[in-house]
């Protein structure tokens, strides 16, 4: 296993100590493995590469174990993300009511799709199953801040936002 | 019960929806005017501002109710910061309700047809606050539980005749006594909180409304079967759900109703929330297990069943939020008086998430025995702009669309089925006669085939070839024989397929063929969408017989490629409109296809 580790030459440098901290939080609980991921997520935004040799290390677990929960779970991300993530709910309801059509205009405007992140790493397009705000369909979240009952052109009021803030 | 409150009560819905539609404003710009005007001063007597649960009417949010002593609650619906001063200014302090601001009748026939049991406390208590879900007879029925034997308090729960309100419809009593019958001294409780249905968030309201009740009911549970140990498994879309839950359980373990020996009673019960990670087959009794024990979530056979063989090879007991829910009211008032609420198959309430086209989206809870039709047009008001109704999807990815003719179907666990569609978790998806039917198929089975986990064949590749046909359907490239092969499939994956996400799986196909065959037939022989919604298929163009020349389609077009003057037919360049299909949403009289 560690053999493996050698090799990868072209690794990341990155600092470790939050990686650490998070695992020790989690070392003894039984089903360790995903609230470690989870919170190494939250740390550095992603799962670096390195945090999942770490880890495996010390979990003593195979790291193509770890990366079989990392792509098994849709919140798992491999790469670094964008400053503004929008996730587009394309649960029922919003479908229903034009959830494709607020999602062409946000990927028209970014020219990323699903899961891609803009060069300038201002935003990440996420199409998501179910916000939970049905009620207010279609919707979109961009980071924390929820917008519903979306047109086409308040969809692009609130893009000019985010794109002014920069 | 908060009538006769002596205090002045502001109770403002502090849920997901109430949040996003700004809640917090209104709640600060509360806070402040009450600050401002010294309006405890000149009332003389305290005000209280509530951050409640969902209150059910999502789609009229911000909702809040304003008590003032010895006076029924006032409601008022869409509530801005702004409206706020007035609020104060004329009714708290002139003892006078803000005309027009008020809801509307609507909001009493919203209510009217719904028994709220479950939502009880939601929507009325201040969700984070132990002492208000206490004056609520909060923690009455584990102390009431305590006093029965296990096995009878087991019994208890079979004779009131709870079912699993997961979708399954499994008696829970019976569930129980499976894993109580399991030797061992190690057993574990799991509340599912992996609301994965797309259109479904009674589950997600429930925990952000009254999270105490569901730590409640998984005591009376632990206590039954004899779990030491209980886990949450929410969904971790669920932010605000997961931090009020952990709230809860914060404060129960510092007041000791958690723990070692809970509250005195005599027993031990701990427990932790799992946050999923964005695994829609999560929800699925074995494949949690195996989220919870850190792996893929992908599901095991069964048997062995969880009640014999679960979590960490320990017998394990799985019930849904609600279920657990239900089991608190059900020691408050007894087996009698929930059995002798609903119908002979289906006893208490059920909540469901009302959306789609109809015109107040939002939670209702109704008794069982209410009719589809009664719960669409007189709780939800009927369908939004006053198109013509088509169907209402029920039971999410696993259910089905019934359509017009089968609206008298009684919500009931038997008689959903037998109509073709299931309770499942409880979300309804109201469709009207812009919505394609085949295009929902399509929606559904690119859901589950993007969900799948893979493991076994007839999910994985099936369901993948059944979208091929289907997305090949509604791009006008449809071939004779499609339907059929599509039933076949549908069939043979629904018997070979390991869990439940492939058994149920195809079902939103068969019931769209089974009622609206007509409308797969239109897209593959004449390529025609009757409903206009599958975009190849689309002209963009104003029917001139149609069009009421009102101006409206120019005004949402985002290209500003419709010309429009006063008393003339709209007209649509072609040239310049990117199909976006704004204006055929927005046309009131389906006068653009």
């Amino acid at each position: 296993m560690s053999e493996a580790v050698e090799t990868n030459v072209q690794e990341e440098e990155i600092d470790l100590t939050g990686a650490n901290q998070v695992i020790d939080k989690y070392l003894d609980m039984p089903g360790a493995l995903m609230p470690v991921l989870q919170g190494i997520q939250e740390f550095y935004g992603y799962v670096p590469e390195p945090t999942v040799h770490l880890a495996a290390e010390r979990l003593n677990v195979y790291p193509s174990q770890i990366y079989g929960v990392l792509t098994f779970y849709a919140q798992f991300h491999l790469e670094p993300r964008g400053k503004y993530i929008i996730r587009i709910c394309m649960g029922t309801a919003c479908h229903v009511k034009g959830a494709v059509r607020i999602g062409d205009t946000i990927s028209d405007r970014l020219g990323i799709g699903h899961a891609e992140t803009t060069e300038d790493l201002l935003f990440t397009v996420e199409h998501v199953a179910c916000i939970g705000a049905c009620g207010m369909a279609p919707v979109i979240m961009v980071n924390d801040g929820t917008y519903g009952s979306l047109t086409v052109q308040k969809t692009n009021e609130v893009m000019d936002k985010y794109k002014e803030l920069g | 019960m908060a009538e006769t409150a002596e205090n002045v009560q502001v109770l403002i819905c502090t849920g997901t929806g109430g949040l996003a539609s700004g809640a917090q404003g209104v709640v600060e710009a509360f806070e402040a005017e009450f600050e401002r005007q010294g309006v405890a001063a000149k009332i003389g007597s305290h005000c209280d501002v509530k951050k409640t649960g969902c209150r059910g009417l999502c789609a009229n949010d911000v909702l809040v109710d304003v008590i003032l002593p010895g006076q029924d609650a006032v409601t008022y619906d869409f509530v801005t910061p702004e409206l706020v001063p007035q609020i104060v200014e004329q009714h708290m302090l002139g003892n006078e309700p803000v005309p027009k601001k008020v809801a509307g009748p609507y909001y009493d026939k919203f209510l009217e047809k719904q028994q709220r049991i479950i939502f009880s406390r939601c929507g009325i208590i201040d969700a984070e606050s132990m002492d208000d879900f206490l004056a609520n007879q909060g923690f009455t029925g584990i102390k009431k539980a305590v006093t029965m034997k296990p096995e009878d308090v087991i019994e208890e729960v079979k004779r009131s005749g709870l079912r699993g309100r997961g979708g399954g419809g499994f008696p829970t009593g019976v569930k129980w006594s499976f894993c109580k019958a399991t030797p061992g001294d190690k057993k574990y409780l799991i509340c599912n909180a992996d609301e994965g249905d797309p259109g479904a968030f009674m589950d997600r309201s429930v925990l952000e409304g009254d999270p105490y009740g569901v730590i409640e009911g998984m005591m009376i549970a632990a206590y039954a079967i004899g779990c030491g140990f209980g886990y949450v498994y929410c969904r971790a879309e669920y932010p605000l759900a997961i931090k009020r839950l952990q709230m809860a359980i914060d404060t129960c373990y510092e007041k000791g109703i958690l723990g070692k020996d809970c509250m005195g009673l005599g027993f031990d019960f701990d427990m932790r929330i799992k946050a999923g990670a964005g695994a829609f087959v999560c929800g699925e009794e074995t494949a949690l297990m195996a989220s919870i024990e850190g792996e893929r979530g992908m599901s095991r056979p069964r048997p062995p069943f969880p009640a014999v063989r679960g979590l960490w090879t320990y017998p394990t007991n799985i019930n849904n939020v609600e279920t657990f829910a239900n089991v608190a009211y059900i020691f408050y008032h007894g087996a009698d008086w929930f059995n002798s609420i609903g119908t002979e198959g289906t006893k208490g309430t059920k909540i469901f998430a009302l959306t789609g086209k109809v015109k107040h989206t939002g939670l209702v809870e109704v008794p069982a025995g209410t009719t589809m039709k009664e719960v669409i047009y007189d709780v939800c008001g009927g369908i939004h702009n006053n198109r013509k109704f088509k169907a209402v999807q029920a039971g999410g990815p696993s259910g089905g669309c019934l359509p017009a003719e089968a609206l008298d179907a009684e919500v009931d666990y038997d008689s959903l089925i037998k109509a073709g569609a299931m309770m499942g978790s409880g979300g309804l998806v109201v469709m009207d006669e812009t919505t394609c039917m085949v295009d929902i198929a399509r929606f559904f089975l690119n859901f589950t085939r993007v969900e799948s986990c893979g493991k076994c064949i007839p999910c994985r590749i099936g369901l993948k070839i059944m979208l091929e046909i289907l997305e090949r359907i509604t791009e006008g490239e449809g071939q004779e024989g499609d339907i059929e092969m599509l039933e076949d499939m549908a069939i043979d994956i629904k018997k070979s397929s390991l869990c439940g996400l492939g058994q149920t799986a195809p079902n939103p196909v068969l019931s769209t063929i089974r009622y609206f065959r007509n409308e797969y037939e239109a897209h593959i022989h004449e390529k025609e969408c009757p409903s206009h919604a599958c975009k190849p298929l689309l002209h963009y163009r104003v029917i001139e017989e149609k069009c009421k020349k009102c101006g409206l389609c120019p005004k949402v077009c985002p290209v500003d490629c419709i010309s429009w003057e006063k008393g003339k037919v709209a007209y649509i360049d072609r040239d310049k409109c990117t199909e976006c299909t704004s204006c055929y949403d927005a046309c009131r009289f389906m006068a653009i296809e």
